[in-house]
């Protein structure tokens, strides 16, 4: 569902002197159906350079990504927007709104876009912000002003409102108490049991043993100084 | 980069567009294709041309060269610069809105709100005055006026309402393609944000195509799909925007995204 072929990334930086920064090189992975697989490595390897890419989000130098058929590499931008409303979803670490915008718009969203009935994806949405504990009162108001702990859970809710057959995590249970904690993950349980092909970035070793299949090593891609 | 899926269903296709001023470039070269539902932003600072364009795109200015090809309800792509003066008016009261900076640039200031908004259903044929007064209250109702300021004249209008209206009467005829040059420019900022909110639901409920011309990185960012910066006339850079933004490959863009400051 999700590859990697031979794919590297570095970084120019015209306004500091034209600083090339090697990222990645050589990487190389595949992520079946109902798979977790995670991303491990020192801060600063690249794991989440290297799950940007997945998304669309950063350019690759070199290689291929292929989710779902379509390699993002040389795929144009609105076959990247196709395949990120239909296939593959992200749950990235910061939730990113429009300001007045509602809770339950912000997750039911999603299923909007694939032009599901209101009501149904709104029922969705409800259903999800309930399981994630955030208060009834709050899901009329815009999460803008929410604390860091319910904006994590409103964007783990928009993340899981669709079923995306691909689907990346990047640290989903950071800044949760251990109820959320349990219920994210009992979420990824159930995304795997569905067949989804999840690729994510967990710091907590404990969840990371719970719902990982296998690990990969984001350091094996580092380039070697010439 | 070519597109790699067939361009049957291009709504717009600019190819080559240029525009000087004697020695100065407007804009140079400009080739790039937007599809149904689309949203195009194009920033650049003051001068880097992205209003020339919008404008010789939208049929305001004449370029010294280039194409811009639409595709009518027919699907069959029609050069626009080469239409007769009265079809491109009807194109500009049709399939086509504009959404001026100054909302008193897209507004008549003397006559009253539902005025506004209902003469441009009259422009396409609309002669029963009664629904052209509910279609009128209809749309004031979708960008947020209340009913009972349908006789007021924009000039008794806050900014933020007047540009509201503005979009009232562009999209109350049900235009294909909206034009829209620096929408929330001169508005403070919990206006724009309204406004963004309002624009957002009607692109996605109308399935609108739309070409963004703004300095407002944040604008882009919650609006459009895709992004191409402009600098001395040139489009340096275009893709998907958040690529664009997040990972910038251009010097330009590097130093336009790590220039804006943090709140």
């Amino acid at each position: 569902m999700i590859e990697l072929r031979d794919v590297s990334k570095q970084f120019v930086l015209h306004n500091q002197g034209s600083a090339v920064i090697p990222v990645l090189q050589g990487a190389a992975l595949q992520v079946s159906h109902g798979e977790c697989v995670a991303l491990t490595g020192n801060s600063g390897a690249g794991k989440s350079t290297l799950m940007r890419m997945v998304y669309g989000n950063y350019l690759a130098d070199a290689g291929a990504i292929v989710v779902d058929g379509v390699d993002l590499v040389t795929a144009a931008p609105r076959d990247i927007l196709a395949l990120r409303r239909q296939s593959l979803g992200y749950v990235s670490q910061f939730l990113r709104v429009v300001p007045r915008v509602p809770t339950l718009e912000v997750v039911a969203e999603p299923l909007l876009m694939l032009r599901v009935e209101r009501a149904a994806a709104m029922a969705r949405a409800e259903q999800l912000l309930g399981l994630l504990n955030i208060p009834e009162r709050l899901w009329s108001l815009s999460p803008t002003t929410f604390s860091g702990g319910e904006q994590q859970r409103v964007n783990i809710a928009r993340g899981f409102a669709y079923s995306y057959p691909a689907l990346l995590l990047d640290e989903p249970t950071a800044s949760l108490d251990p109820v959320n904690r349990a219920v994210v993950l009992s979420l990824i349980e159930e995304a795997k049991a569905r067949g989804a092909a999840i690729l994510g970035i967990f710091h907590d070793a404990e969840a990371r043993a719970r719902v990982c299949d296998r690990s990969i090593d984001v350091s094996d891609f580092t380039p070697k100084a010439a | 980069m070519k597109d790699m899926t067939q361009d049957t269903d291009v709504l717009l296709s600019v190819r080559g567009l240029s525009k000087f001023y004697g020695a100065r470039i407007g804009c140079t070269e400009v080739s790039f294709d937007l599809f149904p539902g689309e949203v195009m932003g194009i920033v650049g600072e003051s001068g880097s041309g992205k209003s020339t364009l919008l404008n010789c795109m939208a049929g305001h200015l004449a370029p010294d060269c280039g194409e811009v090809l639409f595709a009518g309800r027919d699907g069959d792509l029609q050069d626009t610069l080469k239409m007769s003066e009265p079809e491109r008016r009807m194109l500009g009261r049709t399939d086509w809105a504009f959404v001026h900076q100054h909302a008193r640039d897209g507004l008549r200031m003397n006559v009253s709100a539902g005025g506004n908004v209902g003469e441009r259903l009259m422009a396409v044929g609309a002669r029963h005055y009664g629904a052209i007064r509910e279609g009128a209250v209809d749309w004031l109702g979708r960008v947020e006026i209340a009913e009972d300021r349908i006789d007021d004249r924009p000039t008794a209008f806050s900014g933020g309402m007047q540009q509201r209206l503005q979009i009232a009467r562009n999209l109350i005829t049900g235009p294909r393609l909206v034009f829209m040059d620096e929408p929330t420019g001169g508005l403070d900022v919990s206006v724009q944000a309204r406004l963004l909110d309002l624009l957002r639901g009607l692109v996605r409920e109308m399935g609108l195509s739309a070409v963004i011309v703004t300095h407002d990185l944040a604008v882009v960012r919650l609006l459009a799909d895709r992004l191409m910066v402009m600098k001395d006339g040139l489009v340096v850079e275009s893709g998907l925007t958040d690529q664009v933004l997040d990972d910038p490959q251009h010097g330009y863009t590097q130093l336009l995204v790590s220039s804006v400051l943090q709140v």
